[in-house]
């Protein structure tokens, strides 16, 4: 290069001092909320198009299976009793194919460009984990409109929403970090899309999203057990339709699910930048 | 490092015996090299040489498997961090976020080098002026050319101030209008901050006007290095970077294929840029 080479300018010599570990994961988190928010503001559509599925799950199933009484729910609406089953669903929906995103993002170079800035990578997976919890919340939001068109009988209360909507983002946020631990094993789009359908239905059917547990094969009692999609339906019948449930449980075992995502995918990450 | 300090014993970048190695393919075979605190250095090569493997050694996303590597005296292993507070880095591919405007791109790097909420706008305002993309900050970036998309991601890599800046061919895929806008902007801002500057590319005839001292790098290993005129001079009098390269390899530049990785990670980058 021709030029001389400059004596560094002080602003661009100073090294700036590193924030304090704890403050690192929740502004990570809040950046990514709001790229996701503008991603959102941008592309309005995809919204209604997500929409589409609960909506039909809702008007179809939900309305004919009400009509059918095929399905047992005691002195609750089968159609209030759905409810909170495909909010849960819509998040999980959103969220199982998370991972392909972390693969294009790998492809195009976005991955390794946001792994050389200094964030911890389980801030990073943190981050983009809350911002797949962020899209499941507007996914829940619309079921609520929707469930309030078809006059499903929610608990209104705005505290019980916002809860509610905490426990989809902490639901999505597992998911997600599912997403990403499983592209970091199979490292490609077509095996992820693979795989993420195939788990899609069992942990879907596999929950209590549409019937009451006791109405399973004690085979499928086990697995619902240890479906963290059940603890969140689980939590939202509570928080919804006031349902008898265990929220403190369906919490915990939610928080310890995403923790355990987190960690594990964050360990992962380092294969998918190789 | 202390803010504001050197570091390195006026070393910016200081690479002792690296080996890295994808499974059988050796892809760093004892690389060795430094780089003066304010210099432009060009690490040159075809694909497969072993120029990005080095980059993600000092990006530390990639841990060597033998040698050491410091950025100005911060260990790349030990001080992952603070290594990546200093450093602005732009890789091969073209990674800013088609979804987002311009503005919000650098937004999301400000916010995970922590840039200051209060100094966050001017910034910002300072990157996109210094790649001349102030008129097009709000526009999506979808709406961008290929030389465009390069400067603001050039802007990203710049919003924390980086006191190395590390570019992976930057200018791969670009029209030569472009390329040299690219360049360009790159010199003025080191003439104007005294930033050092590491790059990769295969253009030699870019390096040459480029770069005060380049490092030949072919099959895992440092052939050569020096200054482009004195390299050339040890050649001949109408030797050029070209001519070195082969002497010091035994083969052309243009005739190494690399990996299908290299080619496809290219062809993208091209697609992409349109």
């Amino acid at each position: 290069m021709s030029a001389a080479p400059a004596e560094p300018r002080a602003a661009w010599v100073e090294v700036p001092a590193a924030p304090r570990w704890w403050r690192i994961l929740p502004s990570r988190v809040l950046t990514f909320w709001t790229v996701e928010l503008w991603r959102i503001r941008h592309d309005q559509q995809e919204l209604v198009t997500r929409a589409i599925q609960p909506a039909l799950w809702l008007l179809i199933f939900g309305e004919t299976f009400t009509r059918l009484r095929a399905i047992p729910t005691g002195n609750v609406p089968y159609l209030d009793f759905l409810a909170p089953g495909i909010i849960a669903q819509s998040g999980l929906f959103v969220a199982i194919f998370f991972g392909i995103q972390i693969i294009w993002e790998r492809d195009a170079g976005v991955l390794t460009k946001l792994l050389a800035t200094p964030t911890p990578r389980a801030a990073l997976v943190s981050g983009k984990a809350f911002a797949a919890g962020l899209r499941a919340a507007m996914q829940a939001v619309i079921v609520f409109v929707l469930s309030a068109i078809l006059r499903v009988g929610l608990d209104w209360n705005p505290l019980h929403l916002a809860a509610a909507i905490a426990i989809v983002v902490l639901g999505a946020s597992f998911f997600s970090t599912l997403s990403v631990t499983i592209a970091g094993i199979v490292l490609s789009r077509e095996r992820l899309m693979g795989i993420g359908q195939a788990i899609t239905m069992p942990l879907f059917f596999g929950s209590n999203a549409l019937y009451p547990v006791h109405l399973m094969p004690v085979w499928l009692q086990a697995l619902s057990a240890v479906n963290p999609l059940s603890y969140e339906v689980d939590a939202l019948r509570v928080l919804l339709i006031d349902a008898p449930g265990r929220l403190g449980l369906d919490v915990a075992v939610l928080v310890v699910a995403s923790a355990a995502g987190i960690t594990v995918s964050a360990a992962l990450l380092g294969r998918l930048a190789r | 490092m202390s803010p504001g300090g050197t570091g390195g014993d006026g070393h910016a970048i200081r690479c002792e015996r690296l080996k890295h190695s994808f499974n059988e393919v050796r892809a760093l075979d004892g690389v060795t090299f430094d780089v003066r605190v304010g210099e432009v250095f060009g690490l040159l090569g075809p694909n497969g040489a072993g120029k990005t493997t080095t980059i993600r050694v000092l990006t530390t996303l990639l841990p060597a498997d033998e040698g050491s590597a410091a950025v100005f005296g911060l260990d790349v292993r030990r001080q992952q961090l603070a290594v990546r507070r200093v450093i602005g880095y732009v890789p091969q591919q073209l990674s800013a976020d088609a979804a987002l405007t311009g503005y919000e791109n650098v937004w999301l790097f400000a916010r995970l080098f922590d840039v200051p909420r209060s100094e966050l706008r001017p910034r910002i305002d300072e990157a996109m002026r210094i790649m001349d993309l102030e008129p097009a900050a709000r526009r999506p970036v979808s709406t961008y050319s290929g030389g465009m998309v390069r400067r603001l991601e050039l802007a990203q890599a710049l919003v924390n101030r980086p006191r190395l800046l590390i570019l992976d061919e930057p200018t791969i895929g670009l029209d030569p209008i472009a390329r040299a806008g690219v360049w360009d902007r790159v010199r003025a801002l080191r003439a104007d901050t005294g930033m050092t500057v590491l790059l990769t590319t295969h253009y030699m005839e870019e390096a040459d006007q480029l770069c005060e001292r380049v490092a030949l790098m072919h099959r895992g290993t440092i052939r050569a290095s020096g200054t482009p005129q004195s390299l050339k001079a040890d050649l001949g009098p109408a030797a050029t970077l070209e001519d070195v390269f082969r002497h010091h390899t035994g083969s052309l530049l243009e005739g190494k294929e690399g990996t299908i990785s290299d080619v496809r990670s290219t062809r993208r980058t091209a697609r992409r840029l349109g």
